[in-house]
C-alpha cells in the first residue's frame, strides 16, 4: 500500500514536470515565448540553480560563503574552453564546469572551512575575488576582456534538466541521512561531531556539491548570453545571490526556488524604470525584510502537505 | 569484572593555569562511577578531554585496549563513547525524532549515492533508522512527542532527549554531565531509576558528574572527588561521605 502510494506520488510528480516542460517547449516554438521572455526565462532558471546551490551551504550547512560567483566563473571558463576552444560537445562542457568548480570547491573548502562564521564570510570573499582577478589575468581566456561570440547551447531542454537536476540532488541529499548529518553541523557543530558525525567532511561535501551546481549554472549562463568576461562574477554576483537566500529563508529549498523567480520577475519588471530601479529593489528588499526577517519561507518547505492542507482540509 | 577505561596521568593546563592534574582513573565494565567536586574542579574537562573535544597535554585513555587520546571526537564516538553536556547541546530546530536519528548516522545503512538516486536501500535503511529511534524514544517515554521540535520541550524532556541520543549511538559506555541539573526531586528519581535500567537492559559503563549528592550516593558504586584538577579522594560513597578532605574542599578547613 504504501509502496504503491510511493510509485503513484514519483509518477505525479514526473507528469507534473513533464507537463510543465512540454508547455514551455510549446510556447517557444510557437513563437509566444518571445526573446525578451526566453532571457528571463534562462535567467530565472540559472538563478534557481545558484540560489538552491548556495542554499545548500549557507541555509542548510550553516557555512556563510560569499564566494558563490567564483564557481560560477570557473564553471563558465570550464565548459567555454571545453565546447569553444577545443570543440567538444556541450554535455563535455557541461560536465567539465561540474568537475571544475567541484575541484575548486574542494581546494577553497578543505582549508577555509575550519574559520567560522564572519571569518568564513570574509575567507570566500577574497577567495572569489581571486578567481576573478586570476581570470583577467589569463591571456588564454582573454584576461579582462572575456570570450566573446560564444555559440549558444543553453537550450530550454538543457536548462530544465539542469533545474531540476539540481533541485533534486539536493531535495534527495537533504531528507536523507547525510542530509541531516549536514543540518546537525548547522544546529550544533559540537553536539554533532560527539554524536559521531564527521563535521569537517559534510562541511567540504556540501560546499563542493554547492560549487559543482554553481558551475553548472556558469556554464549555462555562457552558452545562453554569447560573451563572459571576469567582471560579470565579481563579488557583487556573489551578492546577488546570497540575498536570494536569504530572501527565501536561510534553509528551505523551496524559499530559494520562490525567492529566485521572485527577484528575477523584479529585476525585469524594474527595468523599465532606469533611473530608480535599484532604489525600488532595495527597498521591496528592505519591506520584505522588515515583515518577514526569517525570509519568504522561514526554514519550512511548500510540499505536496503544505497544499493539500490549503485544498483538501485535511493535514 | 574486566577494565573497559583506563586513564594514566593524564594532565591538561589552559595557558599556564592547570585544569587537570595528575588524573589517574579506571571503570569496569558495566560500573556507574560518579566524578564530584567544587565548581571549576575539572569534572568538564576531563569529560572533554576523554571525548576528544580537548587534547590533552600529557597522559594516556586507554579505552578497550586502544589508545584513544588525540582522536578526533566524531571518532571516539564510533569506538562506543556517547556523552551529554552541562549545558544542554539539542539540535534545536529539528524535531524530536531527527535528534535521535542523527545520532543514528554513523551507522548509516545506506550509501552516498542510494541517497541521491533513491535506490531501495535508501528506503530499507530510513524504515531502519526510524524504528530504531521510535525505539529509543519509547525507553525514555518520548515517543508521542517525536513531531515536536526540540527548542519547544520542557527542560526535564530537554534531558531525557539528549540521554535518548545518546543512546542511539550505540555506546558501550556512557558519560553524563549533571543530567540531574534544574530538576526537581521527582524528576531526579525517575531519572535515577531510568539511568539504572538502561544501565542494566544495555550493559553499560556509566561515568557521571552531578551535583546532587543524594543522586550521586545513591547510584554510584565508586566516586572520584576532584579539586583543583587533581584527585583528592576515591572510594565507595560512604567512605567519600566521612573523608576530611572532601569535606574540606566542599566547606573549607576548619579555622583554629
Amino acid at each position: 500500500m504504501q509502496k504503491n502510494n510511493k510509485a503513484i506520488r514519483f509518477g505525479l510528480d514526473v507528469l507534473i514536470l513533464a507537463a510543465l516542460f512540454t508547455l514551455v517547449q510549446y510556447l517557444i516554438t510557437t513563437g509566444l515565448l518571445n526573446q525578451y521572455y526566453q532571457i528571463n526565462l534562462t535567467s530565472m532558471c540559472i538563478n534557481i540553480i545558484l540560489a538552491v546551490s548556495l542554499n545548500l551551504i549557507n541555509g542548510f550547512t550553516g557555512q556563510l560563503s560569499l564566494g558563490h560567483a567564483g564557481f560560477m566563473a570557473m564553471g563558465a571558463y570550464a565548459s567555454v574552453i571545453m565546447t569553444q576552444m577545443w570543440d567538444q560537445p556541450f554535455i563535455l562542457g557541461l560536465l567539465a564546469a561540474c568537475v571544475v568548480a567541484g575541484l575548486g570547491g574542494f581546494i577553497i573548502g578543505v582549508p577555509t572551512l575550519r574559520l567560522k562564521g564572519d571569518y568564513l564570510a570574509i575567507a570566500t570573499l577574497a577567495l572569489g575575488e581571486i578567481i576573478r582577478v586570476t581570470l583577467q589575468n589569463i591571456d588564454y581566456v582573454n584576461g579582462p576582456a572575456g570570450i566573446l561570440g560564444i555559440t549558444k547551447m543553453t537550450t530550454w531542454p538543457w536548462l530544465f534538466g539542469a533545474t531540476v537536476f539540481t533541485i533534486v540532488v539536493v531535495v534527495n541529499l537533504i531528507n536523507s541521512s547525510y542530509g541531516r548529518a549536514i543540518i546537525s553541523v548547522r544546529e550544533d557543530e559540537v553536539a554533532s561531531e560527539l554524536m559521531g558525525v564527521n563535521t569537517t567532511k559534510y562541511k567540504v561535501i556540501a560546499f563542493v556539491i554547492g560549487a559543482m551546481f554553481a558551475g553548472l549554472a556558469g556554464a549555462m549562463y555562457a552558452h545562453f548570453f554569447y560573451i563572459i568576461k571576469p567582471e560579470t562574477f565579481n563579488f557583487l554576483k556573489s551578492f546577488d545571490i546570497l540575498v536570494m537566500v536569504v530572501l527565501g529563508g536561510l534553509g528551505s529549498t523551496t524559499g530559494a526556488i520562490i525567492a529566485a523567480i521572485f527577484i528575477t520577475i523584479l529585476t525585469a519588471a524594474l527595468q523599465s524604470f532606469p533611473a530608480i530601479r535599484m532604489i525600488l529593489y532595495a527597498l521591496i528588499l528592505i519591506i520584505v525584510m522588515v515583515y518577514r526577517p526569517q525570509g519568504l519561507m522561514g526554514n519550512k518547505e511548500l510540499s505536496r502537505r503544505t497544499f493539500g492542507r490549503i485544498w483538501g482540509g485535511q493535514k | 569484572m574486566s577494565t573497559i577505561m583506563e586513564i594514566k596521568n593524564l594532565e591538561k593546563s589552559f595557558g599556564g593555569l592547570s585544569a587537570v592534574l595528575n588524573f589517574n582513573f579506571h571503570l569496569e565494565q558495566n560500573e556507574l562511577v560518579g566524578l564530584i567536586g567544587p565548581n571549576g574542579a575539572g569534572k568538564t574537562t576531563i569529560f572533554n578531554l576523554i571525548t576528544g573535544v580537548y587534547k590533552p597535554d600529557q597522559g594516556n585513555i586507554i579505552f578497550n585496549g586502544e589508545n584513544i587520546e588525540g582522536m578526533a571526537p566524531h571518532v571516539i564516538c564510533t569506538r562506543g563513547i556517547a556523552r551529554t553536556f552541562q549545558n544542554i547541546r539539542l539540535f534545536n530546530d529539528l524535531t524530536v525524532l531527527d535528534n535521535v536519528k542523527i545520532a543514528a548516522h554513523k551507522n548509516v545503512p545506506y550509501s552516498f549515492m542510494s541517497a541521491i538516486l533513491r535506490t531501495p536501500s535508501f528506503f530499507k535503511g530510513e524504515e531502519l533508522i526510524e524504528k530504531e529511534a521510535l525505539g529509543y524514544l519509547e525507553i525514555f517515554k518520548l515517543d508521542d512527542k517525536k513531531d515536536e521540535l526540540a527548542r519547544n520541550m520542557p527542560y526535564g524532556e530537554q534531558r531525557r532527549l539528549e540521554i535518548a541520543r545518546a543512546m542511539a549511538t550505540k555506546p558501550t559506555m556512557l558519560i553524563l554531565d549533571e543530567p540531574a541539573a534544574g530538576m526537581n526531586p521527582q524528576e531526579t528519581r525517575e531519572l535515577m531509576n531510568l539511568i539504572a535500567q538502561i544501565r542494566h537492559d544495555f550493559q553499560l559503563s556509566i561515568l557521571l558528574i552531578e551535583h546532587d549528592m543524594s543522586l550521586v550516593m545513591g547510584v554510584c558504586e565508586r566516586i572520584y572527588v576532584l579539586d583543583y584538577g587533581q584527585v583528592i579522594a576515591e572510594g565507595k560513597p560512604e567512605e567519600i561521605r566521612s573523608n576530611k578532605k572532601v569535606i574540606e574542599a566542599y566547606l573549607g578547613e576548619e579555622v583554629e
